[in-house]
C-alpha cells in the first residue's frame, strides 16, 4: 500500500481540482457577477459571504489548503513534462500544455489576488466591497492582469473538468471523450463570460 | 523520377551508449518503392556519407520488416514509427532519422527498450497457467470481447508512444500508455481476469497508470492503431474502483 501513495496524490489531486477548487471558483463568479446588477447588490453578497459563521475555518479547509496542495503538486507536474507541441500538433496534446501553462499563471495570479484582497482584508487595511476592486481594476495595467487571470483559471477548471472525467474512468469511449470536450467548451465559455463581465463592470462602471 | 537518381538522409548517430551525438549526412541512390530500412542497407554495403569519406555502417534495429515485431522503431522526420513502414516517396526531403529519444540509447539508432518489458512485469502481462498438473481448459470469451481485446493484442512494444508520450522522460517515472492497455488486455481474457487485482495493483504501484497527463499523443502515433487512450481510461477507472475496495474491503480486493 506504501508504494501507492503517489497514485492517491495524484488522485486526490485530480478530485481536489473540482471538488471543492471548481465549484468555489464558479461560484466566487458567480457572485461577483452581481456586480453588473450594481453596487449594492455586490456588497450585500460580499458582506454575506465575509460574515458566514467559522469563515476562516471554511476558509482553509474549502479554499485554502485544497489550493495549497493541488498547487504544490500541480507545480511539480508542470515540471516533469517534456512539451512535444511543435513535433506533436494534436489538439489534446495542445490543452495538456496550456493546461500546464495556465496552471503556472494562475499560481502567480492567485498569490497576487489573496495578497491584495483577502489578505489586506484579514490585516483590516481594506474592507471587503465593491470599491476595493473599482480601486485595483481602474489601472489597465491590472485589469487586463485580472482578465488573463481570470481566463485562466476558467480554462484550467474547464479543461481540468474534461481529464477529471478521463482520470476517474467516467469517459471512456473516444465518442464520450470528444461530446465532453464541447461540454467542456460551453462551461468555457459561460463561466469565463460571468468572469470578465463583472471585471468589466468593477472596472468601467457599465 | 529519373532525374531524382539520389536520397538525402541526414542521421542523428551515437557511438556508444556514453558518447556524444553527431549528425552525419548520406546520399543514397534512389530506387522505386525504397523505404527507410532498404536505404539503410544501401548505407551499410557502402558507408561513404556525402563528403565522400568512408565511415562506419549506421547501425539500426529491426526484425519482421511488416510492421509487427516493433523493433525498428525511430524517429523520422520529427515522429517517432516505424522504419520498415515508412516509404521514401511519402516522406519529405532530407529525411532525417534520429534514435527515439525516451529511451537510452545503444548505438546509433538503436535504442535499448527494456523499460517497456520492465513495465510489463510490473503489471503482470501474463496469464500464470503453470501448475503441477493438469486444470483442464479455461473459460470461454466472449465473441465480442474477443474482438475488441484482439486489437489491445496487436500492440508490439515498439516504444512509439512511449516517445510520444510528454510524460515519459527522464524526470518522471511514469510507465507509460503500452503498459497500461496490455493489463486491460490480459484482465480482460477469461483466465487472466482471475489475477485482475494483481495487474491492478501493479498499475497502482509509483510511476503506475497517476502519471498520465490526457494529452493523447500515444493514440494519435500508434502504428496498430490500438484505442490507448480507451485503456487508459479503462483502467483508470478499474484502479480506483481497486483502491476503494482495498481501503473499504472486498471479498474480491485481493
Amino acid at each position: 500500500m506504501a508504494e501507492q501513495r503517489e497514485f492517491f496524490f495524484r488522485r486526490l489531486h485530480s478530485l481536489l481540482g473540482v471538488v471543492p477548487i471548481g465549484i468555489f471558483l464558479v461560484q466566487h463568479l458567480f457572485i461577483n457577477h452581481l456586480a453588473v446588477y450594481g453596487e449594492e447588490k455586490f456588497n450585500a453578497a460580499a458582506n454575506f459571504m465575509h460574515e458566514l459563521p467559522f469563515v476562516l475555518v471554511l476558509e482553509t479547509l474549502v479554499i485554502y489548503l485544497p489550493i495549497l496542495f493541488h498547487a504544490i503538486l500541480g507545480v511539480y507536474i508542470v515540471f516533469t513534462s517534456r512539451y512535444s507541441t511543435r513535433r506533436y500538433g494534436f489538439f489534446r496534446n495542445w490543452m495538456f500544455a496550456i493546461q500546464r501553462f495556465t496552471g503556472i499563471v494562475l499560481v502567480i495570479f492567485i498569490a497576487w489576488h489573496v495578497f491584495e484582497t483577502r489578505v489586506q482584508v484579514g490585516l483590516g487595511n481594506v474592507d471587503v466591497n465593491y470599491s476595493l476592486m473599482e480601486g485595483i481594476l481602474s489601472s489597465t495595467p491590472m485589469f487586463w492582469f485580472y482578465v488573463v487571470g481570470v481566463l485562466s483559471a476558467v480554462f484550467h477548471f474547464a479543461n481540468g473538468l474534461w481529464s477529471f472525467l478521463v482520470t476517474w474512468g467516467i469517459t471512456q469511449t473516444p465518442k464520450s471523450q470528444r461530446v465532453s470536450t464541447y461540454v467542456c467548451l460551453v462551461i468555457f465559455l459561460a463561466v469565463g463570460y460571468l468572469g470578465v463581465r463583472s471585471l468589466i463592470a468593477f472596472a468601467y462602471g457599465v | 523520377m529519373a532525374e531524382q537518381s539520389k536520397v538525402t538522409f541526414i542521421i542523428t548517430r551515437q557511438d556508444g551508449p556514453d558518447a556524444a551525438p553527431y549528425e552525419e549526412t548520406f546520399e543514397v541512390p534512389y530506387r522505386q518503392n525504397m523505404n527507410v530500412i532498404s536505404a539503410l542497407m544501401e548505407i551499410r554495403q557502402n558507408p561513404v556519407n556525402s563528403k565522400g569519406e568512408r565511415t562506419t555502417p549506421v547501425m539500426w534495429d529491426m526484425n519482421c520488416l511488416e510492421e509487427v515485431c516493433g523493433a525498428c522503431s525511430m524517429v523520422i522526420n520529427g515522429t517517432a514509427r516505424q522504419s520498415c513502414a515508412a516509404l521514401v516517396d511519402q516522406l519529405e526531403q532530407p529525411i532525417r532519422l534520429e534514435p527515439m529519444s525516451t529511451f537510452p540509447v545503444v548505438r546509433d539508432l538503436i535504442v535499448d527498450r527494456e523499460r517497456m518489458f520492465d513495465a510489463l512485469k510490473q503489471v503482470k502481462a501474463w496469464i500464470p497457467i503453470d501448475g503441477t498438473h493438469d486444470l483442464g481448459p479455461g473459460p470461454r470469451m466472449p465473441e465480442k470481447k474477443r474482438q475488441w481485446a484482439y486489437e489491445l493484442s496487436k500492440c508490439m512494444t515498439c516504444g512509439v508512444c512511449l516517445e510520444a508520450c510528454p510524460n515519459v522522460n527522464d524526470s518522471s517515472n511514469f510507465i507509460g500508455p503500452a503498459a497500461i492497455s496490455q493489463a486491460r488486455l490480459f484482465n480482460a481474457h477469461p483466465t487472466g481476469e482471475m489475477n485482475a487485482s494483481d495487474r491492478l495493483n501493479g498499475l497502482m504501484e509509483a510511476g503506475g497508470i497517476d502519471g498520465c497527463g490526457n494529452s493523447q499523443n500515444c493514440v494519435q502515433v500508434c502504428p496498430k492503431g490500438i484505442p490507448l487512450t480507451t485503456s487508459i481510461a479503462a483502467m483508470n477507472r478499474a484502479t480506483n474502483i481497486q483502491a476503494f475496495k482495498n481501503f473499504f474491503g472486498s471479498d474480491t480486493a485481493l
